[in-house]
């Protein structure tokens, strides 16, 4: 059990049986007054946010949550396959789920896998990922737009800005936290 | 850690305080850190030293020299206070607290007036982030939260919503251009301070703040031997206290003061505001992370 005054920015806590994580935290105490700790949550299924300010007494208990090492197999439309390489068990995340982290999946990655009371509800993906262009346009020789950068459309599916060198068919790095273009990538 | 040029400001600041206070008037005292008994406060918990406590106020000694003849003191000291930590809150802080006999809380907010306009003359390099041009901002408590949260002070306490309400609905109001005088407290909230005259459930009590801040919290004192022992009577009985121990020679020395006025004045705060940042952890000496080996 967490008690209010463990609560802080990043904790995960478990409220009418859902996780948790406090994204903003702030701790007040008018003079002579009580101390509240205030908050604002997300769910960590859902994706919605609500703020709660708490007193002293109050308890929280710890979702029951659980990092898996597991490796990315395929999708079946919105359902993404994963195997723990360990017991070789599988389950799927739906794209919904995934969100954002969809544009940087790979076969056979190694992966995190977030679970809560044994279903899988999150990945933590390596920070970088090597993606090949699939679609770039040639820049335009005397391009006097002033733009350094273009769009090119990888493996996944994402598209991103990159400098004007980078070509069809090469390897490029993306850091998966801002899925921003890192550098090119030579095998 | 403080860099070269904050560690300069912050002694230019506590000097400037000893300065102003001095040519007021005011003499300077120390009292021990150390405090065998703590005033009972519901919502102040000390931090145990030994067979001590460390002290979370100097309050019962100052109003002991107020006794002992003393007619206007003043003291720069580290207070501590168990499990507060956030952008406002340090266990461990410094506080300015004055006293005055034969003076009310009126005469506090003057001084307070006073010692800004100073400071803002002394601390170049420094600017406060409000106007300081008199009047200030006197706002009842009642008037704020009829202001603010629709609700009146008395059934805000009654429903306990009174102390969220005043953090989430009221401060974020205060002080916005001039400084604001938050005054006359439910009596249940000075167990400290004097009734006032009139008006039996508000006390004359008071709260500065300046840009949603709180800074100071001063009231015109409770001399009254008999009612001031109930008092902490009723403050252990709502704390649930087994140990009910009187600070007995501090409520006999009371009997000999007519009337004063004290107030606490928390300096890292001040501090922070003058020097435009919104963390204390940015303007102490060492902040707690600075600690941690």
């Amino acid at each position: 059990m967490y008690s209010a005054s463990d609560l802080r920015k990043g904790l995960k806590i478990q409220i009418d049986g859902q996780p948790y994580i406090i994204t903003q935290f702030e701790f007040s105490k008018p003079g002579k007054g009580q101390s509240l700790y205030r908050c604002k949550m997300r769910n960590m299924i859902t994706g919605n946010q609500f703020s709660q300010t708490y007193r002293s007494n109050e308890k929280f208990e710890k979702p029951a949550l659980e990092e898996r090492k597991m490796q990315y197999l395929y999708n079946q439309g919105d359902e993404y396959h994963f195997m723990d390489t360990d017991s070789y068990e599988q389950t799927f995340i739906t794209k919904e789920q995934l969100g954002e982290n969809v544009n940087f999946l790979q076969d056979n990655m190694d992966l995190d896998v977030l679970f809560f009371d044994e279903k899988p509800i999150d990945v933590t993906l390596p920070i970088f990922v090597n993606l090949v262009v699939t679609v770039a346009e040639p820049w335009a020789k005397g391009d006097t737009s002033g733009n350094d950068t273009k769009p090119v459309t990888v493996e996944t599916g994402y598209v991103l800005q990159v400098p004007p060198f980078v070509v069809e068919g090469d390897k490029i790095q993306i850091d998966t936290r801002t899925g921003d273009y890192v550098t090119r990538v030579k095998e | 850690m403080l860099d070269q040029k904050g560690l300069h400001l912050r002694a230019a600041f506590f000097q400037a305080i000893r300065f102003f206070f001095q040519e007021q008037g005011f003499l300077e005292v120390d009292t021990p850190i150390r405090q065998p008994l703590v005033i009972p406060e519901q919502n102040i918990l000390p931090i145990p030293s030994g067979t001590h406590f460390l002290q979370a106020s100097p309050e019962l000694y100052m109003k002991r020299l107020l006794a002992a003849g003393c007619e206007q003191i003043f003291q720069i000291c580290h207070c501590f206070r168990s499990g507060e930590r956030g952008r406002l809150h340090l266990e461990e802080f410094v506080m300015l607290e004055w006293y005055r006999l034969d003076a009310d809380y009126m005469d506090l907010m003057e001084d307070c007036e006073k010692l800004f306009a100073y400071l803002r003359s002394a601390m170049t390099g420094c600017t406060f982030p409000v106007q300081l041009d008199l009047p200030w901002q006197r706002l009842t408590v009642e008037d704020a939260f009829q202001q603010y949260c629709s609700v009146s002070a008395r059934k805000a306490l009654e429903q306990d919503q009174f102390d969220q309400l005043l953090v989430e609905n009221v401060e974020p109001n205060l002080g916005q251009g001039k400084p604001t005088f938050l005054y006359d407290y439910p009596l249940e909230l000075a167990s400290l301070a004097r009734p006032k005259p009139g008006q039996s459930n508000a006390a004359e009590r008071f709260e500065l703040y300046v840009s949603g801040v709180e800074l100071a919290n001063g009231f015109s004192e409770l001399t009254d031997p008999v009612l001031q022992r109930s008092r902490f009577e009723e403050e252990y009985a709502k704390m649930g206290s087994d140990n009910r121990k009187m600070p007995e020679q501090f409520l006999e020395d009371l009997g000999s003061i007519d009337q004063a006025a004290g107030i606490a004045m928390g300096l890292d705060r001040l501090f922070m505001l003058l020097l435009g940042k919104d963390n204390l952890e940015d303007i102490v000496t060492f902040s707690v992370d600075d600690l941690d080996e």
